[in-house]
This record gives structure tokens, sequence and C-alpha cells, in this order.
């Protein structure tokens, strides 16, 4: 018998960085699609995460997969909220989760604590 | 050099001709997206932007989320300011930005479940198209933001992380001004670096401002 459960995928930074954008996102989208909760060291930069909320688009159906969750640290707040972005990528790219929208929802997201609930299906 | 026939020749004379024609009379056309979260009024600006200067198509304004279910274009407007200076845009109505989409959402709004399924698909085709042109595609952005409520919540780290990266010009509309509990100097706080124009698009007030701030910026 198999063991109930839920699978959590936790990809370091050195993998992530190694691998070019496409190859990350198709990546995160089949271990979501088959119900794997992921958790990447460091980010998607705002290209890649915008292309991801894309394919995911191109992927949802009807009583099927409906989409993502994705959630990670707000960046470090400063005066203006455009400005605060152009102190470089590094900052945008933090620990982020990613889920199947119909198993993991976010419950709360503050600057240092992100807390979440995951269902199995 | 080999002197190339005279007929090759012509049709190459000629067609670098035309095109020094076409850069001198045909205007760029920019296209504008209108950005932001659902509800704060970019529909409503859309149209009457569409209203106010061409012929184009409406898109529906509505308390239902994804209305807006495809990235509408009104194509060829030209804006003309006060001191006679235009800009002649693409104006792109966007959906808000959404990772998920299920077409029981729709149901729930009384919509029947073919028909949902229908909305819930279209939908899903405006957030990929609009991910996808202000990747790829659009040369400046309207952030819509609704002034009665809080900025900082309004806004999407990524949408401004590519804004920023791709140097895209910028105009923040603080819309509803309308409303008793707007604060536009709350919104120019949060974006000390930024035009922001209050406007309520619903009944008018100051979209002539905007428009002078999109020639500005957009020009
Ligand atoms: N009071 C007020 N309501 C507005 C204004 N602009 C839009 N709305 C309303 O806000 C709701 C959402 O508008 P819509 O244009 O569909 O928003 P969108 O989701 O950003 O496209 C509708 O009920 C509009 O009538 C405004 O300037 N003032
Ligand atoms: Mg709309």
């Amino acid at each position: 018998m198999r063991m109930q459960g839920v699978q959590i995928d936790l990809i370091s930074a050195e993998r992530l960085v190694r691998m070019p954008s496409m190859e990350k996102i198709r990546l995160i989208l089949d271990l979501v699609r088959e119900g794997t909760i992921v958790i990447l060291e460091t980010g998607l930069s705002p290209e890649e995460q915008s292309s991801l909320i894309e394919m995911t688009m191109q992927e949802i159906l009807p009583d099927g997969f409906s989409g993502i969750e994705i959630e990670s640290y707000p960046s470090k707040q400063k005066s203006g909220m455009f400005s605060r972005l152009m102190r470089g990528d590094d900052e945008y790219r933090r620990l982020t989760v990613i889920g199947p929208a119909n198993q993991l929802k976010m419950i709360r997201r503050d600057r240092d604590l992100i807390s979440a609930w995951i269902s199995s299906r | 050099m080999p002197l190339l026939p005279v007929r090759t020749m012509n049709m190459g004379l000629s067609q670098t001709f035309s095109k020094i024609l076409a850069n001198l009379f045909q205007k760029k056309t920019s296209r504008i997206g209108i950005y932001g979260p659902p509800n704060a009024g970019k529909t409503t600006l859309a149209n009457r932007i569409a209203r106010e200067w061409s012929t184009g198509q409406e898109g529906m304004v509505s308390e239902i989320p994804h209305e807006t279910r495809r990235a509408l274009r009104s194509e060829n407007i030209t804006i003309t300011g006060a001191n006679g200076k235009s800009i002649t845009i693409d104006i792109v109505d966007t959906p808000g930005v959404t990772t998920k989409i299920d077409y029981n959402e729709f149901i729930e709004y009384g919509i029947a479940r073919d028909e949902a399924i229908d909305r819930a698909r279209e939908a899903t085709e405006g957030v990929a198209e609009a991910m996808h042109w202000l990747r790829e595609d659009i040369d400046g952005v309207i952030y819509m933001i609704d002034a009665t409520a809080d900025p900082f919540a309004q806004v999407n780290i990524m949408m401004v992380g590519i804004i920023e990266s791709r140097k895209l010009p910028v105009v923040i509309a603080a819309n509803k001004t309308d409303l008793p509990d707007a604060s536009p100097q709350r919104i120019r706080t949060a974006f000390p670096q930024h035009p922001v124009v209050p406007i309520s698009c619903l009944t008018g007030t100051k979209v002539e401002e905007l428009y002078e701030e999109m020639i500005r910026t957009f020009r």
C-alpha cells in the first residue's frame, strides 16, 4: 500500500542557477501538476514568474489542473515601490513555495513568515 | 562593383524610398497596456479612452471577477493635448493577474456550466496574453490603482519587476477619486518616482490630466 501524503521537493539555489529559465519552469509545472509542493531556495525572476503564469494558464483544464499557488517573502521595503526593486535581482529572488491551487492554500504572508496549508488530493 | 540589373535596382530604390516616406509620415504607434488589480477600473478607463478618442470596441465593465477575459486592444487611437502635441497608441485592457482559474467560480455567480467553462477558458487566455505582452510587446504602462484601497496591497511585485527591467514608461492612475475615502496622496507617497494622476474614470474628473501625462510620458 502506498503511504498517504504529499510530496515536497526542495530545489537548491545551486541547481536553480544552473538551469535555463524554460527548463526550470517546465520542471516546476510538471512537479506541481503531479501534486508536488515545490520549494525554491531562491525564487524566480519576474520574467520567469510571468512565463510560469503564462504556461500555467495554457494548461488549465475544466475539472483538471486549475492552476498554481505561489508565494515568497516580500522584497525588503524601501521608500518607493518601484525603486526598491532597482537594487538588483537578488532581492527579488527569495525563497518561494509553489503548489497546485487545489491543494495549497496560503494562510498568512508576513515580512518574515509564510504560513501555508497543504491538503492531499 | 558589379552593376545591378536596372529593374532590381529600381525596385530596391523605390522600396527604400517608400520606407523613408513611411517613416516620415507614419508616426510610430506605441502599445500602452493598462495593468493593475481587478476592479481598479481598467476597463472603465479603456472604454472611456476609446469613446473619447476613437470608435473602438468596448469591453464589459463588471464586478464579476475575470470579466475582462481577453486582453482587449483598441488600435490607432490618437490623443491630442491642450498644446496640440499628440500621441498615437494602441490601448490594451488587461485582466488582473491570477495564477488559478476554476470555472466553478463563475457558476457561483449564477452562470450555467457550459458558459462558465467557456468563460474560464477565455479568462486563462486573457491572463496568458497579458503576461506575454508585458514581457514582449508593450511599450508603456498605465498602472491603475484604486485610490480608496491600500496602494501596497495593490502592487504586483512581479509586474513591477518586469516594468523596471524593461524600463517601460509608467503613468500611475489613482482612480475612484469620486469616492469619499479616496486618498491619492497615499498613492503619491508610495510612488515618489512616478507620475501619479488622481482621476475618476466613472465621472471623467481629471481624465484630461491623465491624457496630458500620457502624452508627456509615452511620446
Ligand atoms: N466610484 C467609482 N467606481 C468606478 C470608477 N471606475 C470604475 N469603477 C467601478 O469599479 C468596478 C470595476 O470596474 P472595471 O472597469 O470593470 O475594473 P477592472 O477590473 O479594473 O477592469 C465597476 O463597478 C466600475 O463601475 C470610478 O472612477 N469611481
Ligand atoms: Mg476589466
